[in-house]
């Protein structure tokens, strides 16, 4: 069985991370598994985790009343899922729901946050990466803004 | 040019608005065969002739077939067509996906909307031969579950080569992924040395998918792009398609992205 | 100025009916400049009595006027504002027609019948422009089979300009003021103190064969010496100026300045008209208009001249990719000085100068490349 060090290795999210940084990492960090329908996070609950999502399905969702759980956005594989644990009130904003069984790697935020604290380098190499995330996931949000495959309002025609 | 007769064998609605035409030469005679990536140009009678993308088997000389949306008065006109109508048909024209190429390359296949149309028949193209399908990686984004193309034949595709679909907004029973179909490409593993992406869709997430596919280093000259003009005469003579120095309808549809990254990225073109 | 190797032939000038006649006995139905609406343009020739003989054009930017000369000259005018393709690219014209059947569709092509033509006064420029024409409709994959069969059977009498209009810039595009491209006959016109008369060269073996019809007699080298001197005096005129610049670089300069904001300001101008790509020679977009009857059962489809200053032209669904002027003149001018040479292997642009004189609120062409070129910065 690997270490949970070769594990943090082996995941995008930390492609690249100096090895002592990973190692520091790997002591606030275990091997999780959701069942199918379980959820990771409840909005305005505490966050004091993220997830490194190995492999599996989890989609981030809001309830609207009558209407149910909306899907936002679904993580796969080599996707993290949460960041609310870095910013004050360390809440979650959206749900978080295992679609698939869903093996994580789980981070210890309060952990993470002293490490971060004692070591600046380390937080701000942590924070670029999560920085880079939250960009990607802007940018998709805004072309999802866009209903780019929406059918044209006008009458003439075009090309498929 | 004058068009030939065909008649529509089969229709099939793909959801509403949306319709496929399976067609056939008067007569039955046999058809000019294609390549992937080409179209042709439909008239509906009196009311005017449209561009639209084969969407069928290369080489299939006995039909041919075309996904069509409709939205002005000669879509509507193709879409009041019923099975035995008539029609007609300039083509095949234009330059399309350079099936030449695939040999030994990982496949990426970018798809959004509609734009899953003109990439199904490289996809049957490379499903003929013999090669390793799980080597084909088609990332196919959509509105929503309900308006996918094709969605047989995408269950179909599941089992045989890797498929990935997402849906901008989830519809209520929508088990798969949501998101914008590039967020699919972030974390997709690709070897910049030995894999050739063919995209079609929204001129803006075509735009995204490069950005995603340069970020992995895939040099431009593995990048294939389908553009869409107003296209009219579809022989280069009409002026219309014009889109910097290249006519869509002669010079493309198909692009390679190195031969035009300078114009895509400029607006007003 | 090409090398004249052909026999020169001089005929009076008041036998120039001895052309038209001998073109018109050869079955051609000859066409030339006529004075229609204060303006000279091209149409039906009878004799040489319907030409403009003793007219003059003044021209300058928004302005055209037509005004009486000194002397006796036919062809002593330059351009106005149609060209020759109106007669082979026509500005509209029927492509088929279609009908229902009581087994379904049916649609033939509608071939209309083909009057060889004789043009009958074609400057330099204007030849440079049909070659242009010839390379956008006949060089590719596709041949326009109207424009083939019409351009197959015209007769080209060239003449080399002995003036310029003020609007004439075909120095800087290398295509004039002499005859530098073949032509069936080439003629030019001489008048000086005690003598009007035309100095005449075939150009190919119709052109001999009407050539050899004429009351023609050969040519001196003094008669020769006129002509160059002649000519000269035209090419003088346009090197004095304003319209000169070096056309050598227009294609790099044109893709260094697509975001210049010169674009907008000659937006601020720009109508938008269409005008420019009217009477511009080598402009040739169309569009088709598909037509049924009240019954139902009959269509038609007719090509007609079309524009990229429509907002039409770049229509996808949604809405117009060049929403604006600004990208519209954009589009045009990139496209006649930069694009087209990709797509053509050649300049769009002959510098006849139409664009300048018939734009009405007086943009003109050479002036905002000369703007470019000193807000160019490569």
């Amino acid at each position: 069985m690997k270490t949970i060090a070769a594990l943090l290795h082996e995941h995008p999210f930390f492609a690249g991370m100096k090895d002592e940084y990973i190692q520091l990492i790997a002591g606030c960090a275990v091997n999780h598994i959701f069942n199918q329908g379980e959820y990771i996070a409840k909005e305005s609950d505490a966050a004091d985790y993220f997830y490194l999502i190995r492999n599996g399905r989890v989609s981030i969702e809001t309830s609207q009343p009558n209407y149910g759980a909306v899907i936002l956005q679904t993580l796969q594989d080599g996707d993290i899922c949460g960041w609310s644990w870095l910013f004050p009130p360390h809440c979650w904003t959206f749900d978080a729901k295992a679609q698939t069984k869903v093996h994580t790697i789980k981070l210890d935020g309060r952990c993470l946050r002293g490490k971060c604290a004692d070591d600046t380098q380390l937080g701000f190499d942590l924070m670029q990466r999560f920085a880079r995330i939250m960009t990607e996931r802007l940018q998709a949000t805004r072309l999802q803004l866009l209903n780019i495959y929406g059918r044209p309002e006008n009458n003439k025609d075009q090309e498929i | 040019m004058i068009p030939d007769i065909f008649y529509v064998k089969r229709r099939t609605e793909e959801y509403p608005g949306t319709f496929t035409l399976h067609i056939k030469k008067k007569d039955d005679q046999p058809q000019t065969s294609f390549q992937p990536g080409q179209f042709n140009m439909l008239y509906a009678f009196g009311a005017g002739e449209v561009p639209i993308s084969m969407s069928g088997a290369p080489h299939s000389t006995s039909v041919y077939i075309h996904t069509i949306r409709t939205v002005g008065l000669t879509t509507q006109a193709l879409e009041r067509l019923r099975e035995g109508d008539q029609l007609g048909v300039r083509g095949p024209f234009g330059r399309g996906w350079p099936v030449e190429k695939t040999t030994g390359k990982t496949i990426v296949i970018i798809a959004g909307g509609l734009g899953l149309a003109p990439l199904r028949p490289l996809i049957y193209h490379l499903l003929s031969k013999n090669r390793d399908a799980t080597d084909i990686h088609i990332f196919y984004g959509a509105k929503s579950q309900p308006e996918m193309l094709y969605s047989d034949e995408l269950k179909n595709w599941a089992q045989q080569l890797t498929l990935q679909t997402s849906v901008d907004m989830a519809t209520p029973g929508w088990q798969g992924n949501v998101g914008a179909v590039t967020s699919l490409l972030t974390t997709a593993k690709i070897d910049p040395e030995n894999t050739i992406a063919f995209i079609c869709g929204p001129e803006v997430m075509m735009r995204f998918a490069i950005q995603e596919l340069i970020k992995k280093n895939l040099p431009r000259t593995s990048i294939y792009l389908s553009m869409e003009r107003n296209m009219k005469c579809a022989t280069g003579h009409c002026g219309h398609c014009q889109w910097g120095p290249t006519f869509i309808c002669k010079d493309g549809p198909v692009f390679c992205y190195e031969e035009i990254h300078d114009w895509f990225h400029r607006t007003e073109v | 100025m090409k090398a004249r190797s052909a026999t020169s032939f001089i005929l009076p000038s008041d036998k120039l009916n001895s052309l038209i006649h001998s073109l018109q006995q050869a079955g051609y139905q000859v066409v030339g400049p006529v004075i229609v609406d204060q303006a000279i343009i091209y149409d039906q020739i009878k004799s040489a009595d319907d030409l403009p003989q003793g007219w003059t054009d003044e021209q300058e930017a928004g302005r055209y006027r037509l005004k009486r000369r000194q002397d006796a000259a036919y062809f002593g005018f330059n351009v106005g504002p149609n060209s020759w393709k109106k007669y082979l690219q026509l500005p509209r014209r029927q492509v088929w027609q279609a009908h229902k059947t009581a087994d379904g569709i049916e649609i033939e092509p509608v071939n209309a019948a083909i009057t060889p033509l004789a043009f009958l006064g074609v400057r330099s420029c204007e030849l440079h422009a049909i070659a242009i024409q010839d390379r956008v409709f006949l060089s590719g994959e596709y041949h326009n089979e109207d424009y083939k069969q019409r351009r197959q059977s015209i007769f080209t009498v060239a003449v080399n300009c002995t003036q310029a209009a003020a609007t004439c810039f075909c120095t800087s595009m290398n295509t004039g003021p002499a005859v530098s491209l073949p032509c069936d006959l080439e003629i030019t016109e001489i008048i000086n103190d005690n003598e009007h008369y035309f100095l005449l060269r075939s150009g190919s073996e119709k052109g001999q064969l009407i050539l050899q019809q004429l009351p023609v007699t050969p040519a001196t080298s003094a008669h020769q010496q006129q002509e160059k001197t002649a000519i000269n005096q035209a090419e003088k005129q346009m090197s004095v100026g304003p319209r000169v610049f070096d056309s050598s670089d227009l294609q790099a300069l044109l893709y260094r300045n697509y975001e210049n904001p010169l674009w907008s300001d000659i937006a601020q101008r720009c109508l938008s008209c269409a005008n420019c790509t009217m009477v511009c020679p080598t402009c040739f977009c169309s569009s088709v208009e598909d037509t049924t009857d009240l019954s139902g059962d009959h269509a038609e489809r007719w090509e007609q001249w079309d524009s990229c200053f429509t907002a039409d032209f770049s229509y996808i669904h949604g809405g117009s990719v060049r929403p604006d002027t600004r990208s519209r003149y954009r589009q045009w001018m990139t496209h006649k000085l930069a694009t087209w040479h990709e797509q053509f292997n050649t300049s769009g642009c002959v510098g006849c100068g139409r664009c300048i004189a018939w734009c009405p609120v007086g943009i003109d062409i050479t002036e905002e490349i000369v703007r470019f070129q000193e807000s160019d910065t490569p």
